[in-house]
């Protein structure tokens, strides 16, 4: 059984202004930066794909992905909020134990997740948006 | 904050034009919801109706029914769901987005539903709604989709997994967003930890009854278990 899924960076850009509640710290609205295509070949050996970039109320977080015979191997937060000292404190304790909980979770067999958050919201997007790309 | 919209289909033949058509469709619908419903578009229906210059009974009909389902909701809750939350200026104005947020991904889904022989799991910003049958499976739901609910005191451990062949996980809670859920009762925004999933058959309700019973007192959970058929709820 093949799966397949689909996101489109219309999508995300046109409903980010919808559904963005108001918030005393309303910021900046998601970036538009495009994907990166996927590098390296997709066969047996490794690919890599790179999440779109996931704002949250502190500064974008993407994520890039490693994906061997179908398994995720690697996460790794390509950016992450560093703008003040708070950013790199939960940066530093969040990111790290995301990137095993990303393996984890994908072992787990998680489909989706209901109630992603800031930070990790960032991250878990852009995670669900890398293993999107990957077509897992 | 960006919420982006992910919609898996699996079954044989996902390359198909149908399929793509499918997902296509429910995008449009998700694009139609933005241009009505949408308060940073200056000359959307909503933000023309909050400002006062256009009557509701001249909106667009899908305007219209969002309001009706704006009441109904909180009629069902005995208000502890509202749609008139303060504005910047504190005071209270119409905004559905809580409501609309369900409301579009459910008619989104619609249309994944009509791909016959195909599952679907469409999440728009942690409201998760699945269905579909699987001809590689005779016709049958299949294997579940794994739904993790976040644990909303340590957001990078999933607190439990909620399987699903159809219906919907929505889950209200300050650690998305902090304080941004709104008490009518009590005028105040809910600081609160915590959160409330709901799972049941309808992704718009299980939405409305997840806010409620976050923001509202102890007693609602007796109301939720009489009335909201179908539906459970879990309290983390």
């Amino acid at each position: 059984m093949r799966r397949i899924v689909f996101v489109t960076l219309t999508t995300v850009t046109a409903l980010v202004l919808l559904f963005s509640y108001h918030t005393s710290t309303n910021s900046a609205k998601v970036a538009s930066t495009p994907a990166v295509r996927p590098r390296g070949s997709s066969g047996p050996a490794a690919a890599t794909y790179t999440g779109e970039v996931g704002d949250t109320l502190w500064g974008p977080v993407q994520v890039r992905i490693t994906v061997r015979g179908g398994k995720i191997t690697l996460s790794e937060a390509v950016q992450y909020p560093k703008q003040n000292r708070r950013d790199v404190e939960i940066s530093g304790t969040a990111l790290p134990i995301l990137n095993q909980e990303a393996v984890q979770r994908q072992s787990a067999a998680i489909d989706t997740v209901s109630g992603a958050t800031l930070t990790s919201d960032g991250y878990q997007r852009s995670l669900q948006s890398a293993i999107d790309k990957a077509h897992l | 904050m960006g919420m982006p919209i992910s919609i898996h289909v699996r079954g044989a033949d996902v390359d198909s034009p149908t399929v793509a058509q499918g997902v296509e469709a429910a995008f449009a619908l998700l694009r139609e919801a933005d241009r009505l419903f949408s308060t940073y578009q200056r000359d959307s229906e909503i933000c023309r109706i909050r400002r006062g210059e256009l009557d509701p009974t001249q909106a667009d009909p899908l305007v219209r029914q969002v309001m009706t389902l704006c009441q109904e909701a909180g009629e069902l809750t005995r208000g502890a769901f509202t749609c008139l939350l303060p504005d910047v200026d504190g005071v209270l104005r119409f905004d559905p987005a809580g409501l609309v947020k369900g409301w579009a991904a459910s008619r989104a889904a619609c249309r994944l539903a009509d791909l016959p022989g195909f599952r679907y799991c469409l999440n728009a910003g942690g409201d998760v709604v699945v269905g579909g049958t699987d001809d590689e499976a005779g016709g049958e739901p299949g294997a579940p989709w794994r739904v993790g609910i976040e644990n909303p005191r340590d957001r990078s451990q999933i607190a439990e997994v909620v399987e699903l062949q159809h219906g919907a996980v929505a889950t209200s809670g300050t650690a998305a967003r902090g304080a941004h859920l709104y008490d009518p009762a009590r005028g105040t925004f809910v600081d609160r930890t915590g959160s409330v999933t709901v799972v049941g058959p309808d992704l718009m309700w299980a939405d409305v009854w997840a806010t409620a019973l976050f923001v509202g007192p102890a007693s609602l959970h007796g109301l939720f278990s009489e009335v909201a058929d179908g539906y459970r709820v879990i309290s983390l």
